[in-house]
């Protein structure tokens, strides 16, 4: 067992501090330290997109990532998604359209469709397709899940918020 | 019975489970980390057949944070031996150890386990084990590993054939060598993975002081689990609990039972500490049961008219190394030949299968059993049948179906079709795809020397299965019942328990939707609980397409026994006949004086209040258990239709149109029923196109990660245009047909039609899949030299 490295980092507004051996993932250092269990370990090879994060407003493979490489960070996860017990218009738009059915992969994709409206506030049909492509879905066949990012898009254009 | 009557069954209600899964607070196996949780990891064979001539564990043993290292002949003291028994005959039972004993049959076969204090460490620990192997050859083919001289994996069966069987009616050879036109190819589907999101994982924790045993698990089937870790650990049943909550999808791959699941339960009973185990994905591109992998050589024969005659095939299914638990390795061969008559006429017919152990993953049940190359086979000679014929495609079919009078129907094998829409389904998706101006685009495009073709699938399958009929065949355990258990509070709210288990199906809404209108209560009033043997009456799980035939069929026989409780003591309280009064929405009234109400509320608490305030002799309380058994099983039926276009630089499919015309009976939710058509339907486009499991000829996986394995992504897939012909099944409660399998049964046989059709000019006809670019240039290139 190596030596723990202290790391803090911000996670969804909230600063949390922890010792972790330098080869802990970001994603099990979420899961397991922290106990927020909402980023999902599917394939831990960088392929199937369920512990999709944001980290510094980006998007990023929690499973590639050391807990040690996120120190100093400001993190967004999927329990970060709601204010106040208010849904995002993405996961409203999600429950609206039947973008999920197993709910494994929604976290992931949750994230990656927050990120590609944050770059792209008005995404075509195709656009949105290759936005969520790093996130596999076995369930949906992603017809609810475009939908969902369609509708959720126009509800925050009319908000005026890209948020 | 009352007559069953929809109210809120057929609304689009949005699901309840989907709040908790959009806001991360699922609860999945891995989400759960009780106090003083130790972790497992397993050690796996490298080799695909070999001896262990030594296994050592010591040194692992004593690494700081191990906890046991456990070897198969040490487990092999702690619980009994795994055999997947079949009373079918030409069936070899062979042995299943949850960690291998002397020998291992595939790569990824589990040796050792260790249990440590993290996972990290449990698998550091993986490399300090001593093992040995003196490597066996290795059968990689089935048809190879079916030979006499073949190195044989199962000693004690004496041959890798496992089993055999034969359908037949009629004179098959005679009818077929008379018909006036014959077709026939060699078909192949390649071996295919679930690939659920969710790996498979489990966590088993022994409790001293009650002598409990609670297995949470990423299962389809915890009640199936439950009866067989009671025999297998030799526990009493009623000290097991087995817990699937949330699960991250099955399609088949999570129904069985696993050597892990079995592992964790025994060494947690030793340790008396909670173990945890979850898949990687490697693992899971191991371990979990493949599907398909099957060979089919089939001929069809029909009149001049294109009136079939007779349909003959030989199957052979590579069923991998060791035949699977509770299923056996006969159920997808047996479906096979089960089903190869299809929605068609059969007057005479014959199917034989063998099953053939190879050293691969074992083979179990996926999404469509059987189904989807039964239909890729028949829907594929019917093509060619109707290019020899020069009739249309669509044509030969509506010619061929069963007709409407002619329900019930028996199939060659025995199977009995209670009623299907095939005619109107067909014609209802000429009729959606615009089938005359398709097929005139279709002669401009390729005038314009593009290669596009339509391609139809049609599918009949049986679904909801009850007692008659094993789902797997001579399986020693039964699977043709469920049950609901309903109970009503003092406060009016109503609790559903089922044994079913869904792994995104939508169980809770669906089935709350069903114990509201059969009950008579408001939906927001109904909670439904799956997949906890502790809280539900007795049943196995969510396979088949059987939830909601079993579980709705039982749900509506105990809403509407409690209901019938309910007026009862509501006419008490009102001074009227229980039979003039009914009940909607919470709130029971007379009928022909619909101004006097009772809330439910009331009628609920008065329940609960003794004696002096209920009818004479009645029994307090509200609550009540009821079982549903089927029978035979209802059919469901589709037709689908695509049209694709193959690029002539890259060779890559692009499908342009997917149409879905099918009969499911009364929908539930039709939200719900889109969404399991459609991801049916892409995994069906996935393993037409994508999606192959490869092994080398040493038995090695070549396949191992996503990176290999090409599950579609939002990029590869299209809207999927779904229509229903809703007619109630005539047979089941409630009128439900089962619905989940059905995408996946069809797109592959559909998408290779239209792909044969799109290079019908070069007289290629496609007969295995997945339909890669290289394929498909090979193909073409050869069609072109041979001109």
């Amino acid at each position: 067992m190596s030596e723990r490295r202290q790391i803090t980092l911000t996670i969804n507004g909230t600063v949390h501090s922890g010792q972790v051996e330098p080869r802990k993932l970001l994603v099990d250092f979420l899961r397991e330290d922290l106990g927020l269990t909402g980023s999902h370990v599917g394939c831990e090879h960088g392929i199937c997109g369920a512990c999709t994060i944001l980290v510094n407003g980006e998007s990023a493979r929690s499973c590639l990532m050391l807990a040690v490489q996120a120190n100093g960070a400001e993190l967004m996860t999927v329990e970060g998604l709601a204010e106040d017990g208010k849904l995002h218009p993405l996961q409203a738009a999600f429950w609206e359209h039947h973008g999920l059915q197993c709910g494994f992969c929604t976290p992931g994709m949750l994230m990656a469709a927050y990120d590609l409206l944050q770059t792209n506030p008005t995404p075509s049909e195709e656009e949105i397709r290759a936005g969520v492509s790093a996130v596999l879905c076995r369930c949906t066949g992603y017809q609810g899940i475009v939908q969902a990012i369609q509708a959720a898009a126009e509800k925050l254009r009319a908000r005026g918020d890209g948020r | 019975m009352e007559e069953f009557t929809p109210k809120i069954v057929g609304a689009r209600v949005k699901r309840r489970e989907d709040r908790r899964l959009l806001t991360g607070q699922g609860a999945y196996v891995d989400d759960h980390h009780p106090p003083g949780m130790l972790h497992a990891a397993f050690l796996r064979s490298p080799c695909a057949h070999a001896r262990i001539t030594q296994l050592d564990p010591a040194a692992a043993q004593t690494l700081e944070g191990v906890v046991a290292v456990v070897t198969g002949k040490e487990l092999a003291r702690w619980v009994k031996p795994v055999r997947a028994a079949s009373k079918m005959r030409e069936y070899k039972e062979t042995g299943f150890p949850p960690l291998a004993i002397d020998k291992v049959r595939h790569v990824g076969e589990a040796v050792a386990v260790v249990v440590a204090e993290s996972r990290y460490l449990a698998e550091d620990a993986l490399e300090h084990i001593v093992v040995e192997y003196d490597p066996l050859p290795a059968v990689a083919d089935a048809e190879e590993a079916s030979r006499p001289e073949a190195p044989v994996l199962h000693e004690d069966a004496g041959s890798n054939v496992l089993l055999s069987r034969e359908f037949a009616r009629g004179d098959v050879d005679a009818a077929v060598e008379a018909a006036a036109v014959r077709v026939r190819a060699r078909f192949r589907f390649r071996r295919h993975a679930a690939v659920c999101m969710e790996n498979r994982g489990c966590l088993a924790d022994y409790n001293t002081g009650t002598s409990e045993l609670t297995l949470r698990s990423a299962t389809q089937c915890p009640g199936l689990l439950r009866d067989a870790l009671a025999d297998l650990l030799d526990m009493p049943e009623h000290c097991i609990r087995v817990v699937a909550a949330d699960v991250g999808g099955g399609f088949g791959a999570k129904s069985s039972l696993y050597p892990e699941e079995i592992t964790l339960c025994a060494v947690t009973r030793r340790l008396e500490r909670p173990i945890k185990w979850i898949s990687d994905r490697r693992e899971d591109l191991m371990t979990t049961t493949q599907a398909w992998d099957e060979v089919v050589d089939a001929e069809l024969g029909l009149q001049a008219d294109g009136t079939i005659v007779g349909l003959r095939a030989d199957v052979t299914t590579d069923i991998g190394a060791y035949s699977i638990y509770p299923w056996t390795a006969t159920v997808e061969p047996i479906q096979t030949i089960s089903f190869l008559s299809g929605p068609y006429r059969m007057p005479h017919y014959r199917g034989r299968n063998r099953g053939v152990a190879t050293c691969k993953a074992p083979m179990g049940p996926y999404r469509g059993v059987g189904r989807p190359i039964t239909t890729f086979v028949l829907e594929g000679l019917m093509d060619r049948a109707a290019r020899k014929l020069n009739m249309d495609a669509a044509e030969l079919r509506l010619k061929n179906y069963i007709q409407a009078d002619e329900f019930p129907y028996k199939t060659p094998s025995g199977l009995v079709w209670d009623q299907a829409s095939l005619t109107e389904c067909m014609q209802k998706a000429r009729e959606v795809l615009d089938y005359y101006t398709t097929k005139q685009w279709r002669i401009q495009a390729r005038a314009e020397g593009r290669w596009v073709g339509i391609g139809f699938a049609t599918y009949i399958e049986l679904t909801g299965v009850g007692s008659a009929i094993p789902v797997s065949p001579g399986m020693p355990i039964s699977t043709g019942t469920e049950a609901a258990f309903l109970r009503v509070d003092p406060s009016g709210t109503v609790t559903a328990a089922f044994s079913v288990a869904p792994q995104g199906q939508g169980h809770e809404t669906a089935l709350a939707q069903v114990v509201a209108d059969a009950l008579g209560v408001s939906l927001d009033d109904v909670r439904v609980i799956c997949g906890d043997t502790a809280l539900a009456p007795h049943g196995t799980g969510t396979y088949a397409s059987r939830s909601a035939v079993l579980a709705g069929g039982a749900a509506i026989r105990a809403g509407q026994a409690l209901k019938e409780k309910a007026l009862k003591i509501a006419g008490h309280m009102m001074e009227s006949n229980p039979a003039d009064l009914d009940m909607q929405d919470s709130l029971v009234f007379v009928c022909d004086k619909p101004e006097r109400t009772l809330p439910f509320r009331e009628v609920a608490k008065t329940a609960y209040a003794g004696l002096r305030r209920l009818p004479e002799d009645m029994e307090p309380g509200l609550e009540v258990t009821r079982f549903y058994d089927p029978f035979f099983g209802t059919a469901s039926s589709a037709t689908h239709v695509t049209v694709v276009e193959v690029d002539k630089e890259t060779y890559a499919v692009k499908i342009q149109r997917y149409i879905v015309v099918e009969d499911c009976g009364r929908i539930i939710n039709p939200l719900i029923v889109d969404g399991q058509v459609r991801g049916g339907v892409a995994q069906g486009i996935g393993a037409a196109l994508y999606e192959e499991v490869v092994y080398d000829e040493q038995g090695q996986l070549l396949t191992g990660s996503l990176v290999d394995y090409l599950v579609p992504t939002a990029s590869e897939l299209l809207p999927i245009e779904v229509h229903h012909i809703e007619t109630p099944s005539p047979t089941t409660l409630g009128g439900f047909r089962g619905m989940g399998e059905g995408g996946t049964i069809g797109a592959p046989a559909a998408i290779a039609n239209a792909v044969s059709d799109a290079l019908s000019h070069l007289g290629i006809e496609i007969n295995e899949i997945p339909i890669t670019p290289d394929k498909l240039f090979r193909l073409v290139r050869e069609a072109e030299n041979a001109r």
